[in-house]
């Protein structure tokens, strides 16, 4: 049977506190994520959310719908910045139903958006409908 | 400037041990309450954890590391995409990977604004200790050839 989207996932308002979580749990120490002065020099109003945290966001809605262990494809296109205060919205539709080696696998596509309507990250996820994954 | 001549490149693999801690800790900062991950002694790492894998690299060490050798411009370069396949059910915590990364492909493109894109892709293979391929990571980063700024 086709896996039903399960309702979006609503993350914010984005806060600095929540980039910094991020960073340190990624290793991603770049400080245009965290650091006002060293953002405005590279000429953004604030600190820009991490485009690996945006997209770690639909991994989350991705591995709640599918299941944590049938996780076997994720592809990620970073698309729009994301700054604090936004707040971002996870969803997702399945894009096809095949087998590969007699295992049954389903691609999904997902969308991750901020409150403008901009499409911030999209990823395309492959999972296992195989019970014992 | 892209170094062109970076393509093939290939660093020395450095292990990547897969600890439950650190797996909690990024399951927490992207948000995932997930039971798969909280209450297994051996969870999973989440389809994006594999990120982590920056800190091994690091210290390992700067033979590790032949992205450095792709010498994009931080100030007019950016993370394009980034991909991860499973051979199979995720790593688990226990676990320690081997990771050997290279460059994969220096290309440039048309931009649709005009101005010439230069992409570059560096391919992470994590290998058990059989060395069975288990997952890949690959990271696409492009620069512009004016700063971002000046095309909006």
């Amino acid at each position: 049977m086709t896996p039903q989207p399960p309702e979006p996932l609503v993350i914010g308002p984005l806060t600095r506190t929540d980039f910094v979580r991020y960073q340190g749990a990624s290793g991603d120490m770049n400080p245009v994520h965290h650091d006002e002065t060293f953002a405005r020099a590279a000429g953004y109003d604030a600190p820009l959310a991490v485009g690996m945290f945006n997209a770690g966001l639909l991994a989350t809605y991705a591995t709640d719908w599918l299941g944590a262990e049938a996780v076997r494809g994720f592809r990620i296109r970073f698309r729009e910045q994301v700054w604090p205060g936004d707040t971002l919205t996870c969803t997702g539709s399945v894009v096809r139903e095949y087998e590969r080696d007699g295992e049954p696998l389903v691609e999904v596509e997902l969308a991750c958006t901020r409150q403008t309507g901009g499409v911030a990250v999209q990823a395309w996820a492959t999972f296992t409908r195989e019970e014992s994954s | 400037m892209a170094n062109h001549e970076a393509q093939g490149r290939t660093g020395t693999p450095y292990p990547v041990p897969i600890e439950r801690g650190k797996i909690l800790e990024f399951a927490a900062a992207t948000r995932s309450a997930n039971p798969a991950y909280w209450t297994s002694d051996a969870p999973v790492v989440p389809p994006t954890f594999l990120t982590t894998q920056l800190f091994w690299q690091e210290w390992a060490g700067d033979d590790a590391n032949p992205w450095r050798h792709v010498e994009l411009d931080r100030k007019r370069g950016m993370h394009a995409e980034q991909e991860y396949v499973f051979h199979g059910p995720p790593p688990r915590a226990g676990t320690t990977l081997t990771a050997q990364s290279r460059i994969e492909e220096i290309f440039t493109k048309q931009g649709r604004r005009g101005g010439t894109l230069t992409f570059a892709v560096m391919v992470t293979e994590f290998r058990d200790a059989d060395g069975r391929l288990v997952a890949e990571a690959r990271l696409t980063g492009v620069e512009t050839e004016r700063a971002p700024e000046a095309d909006s």
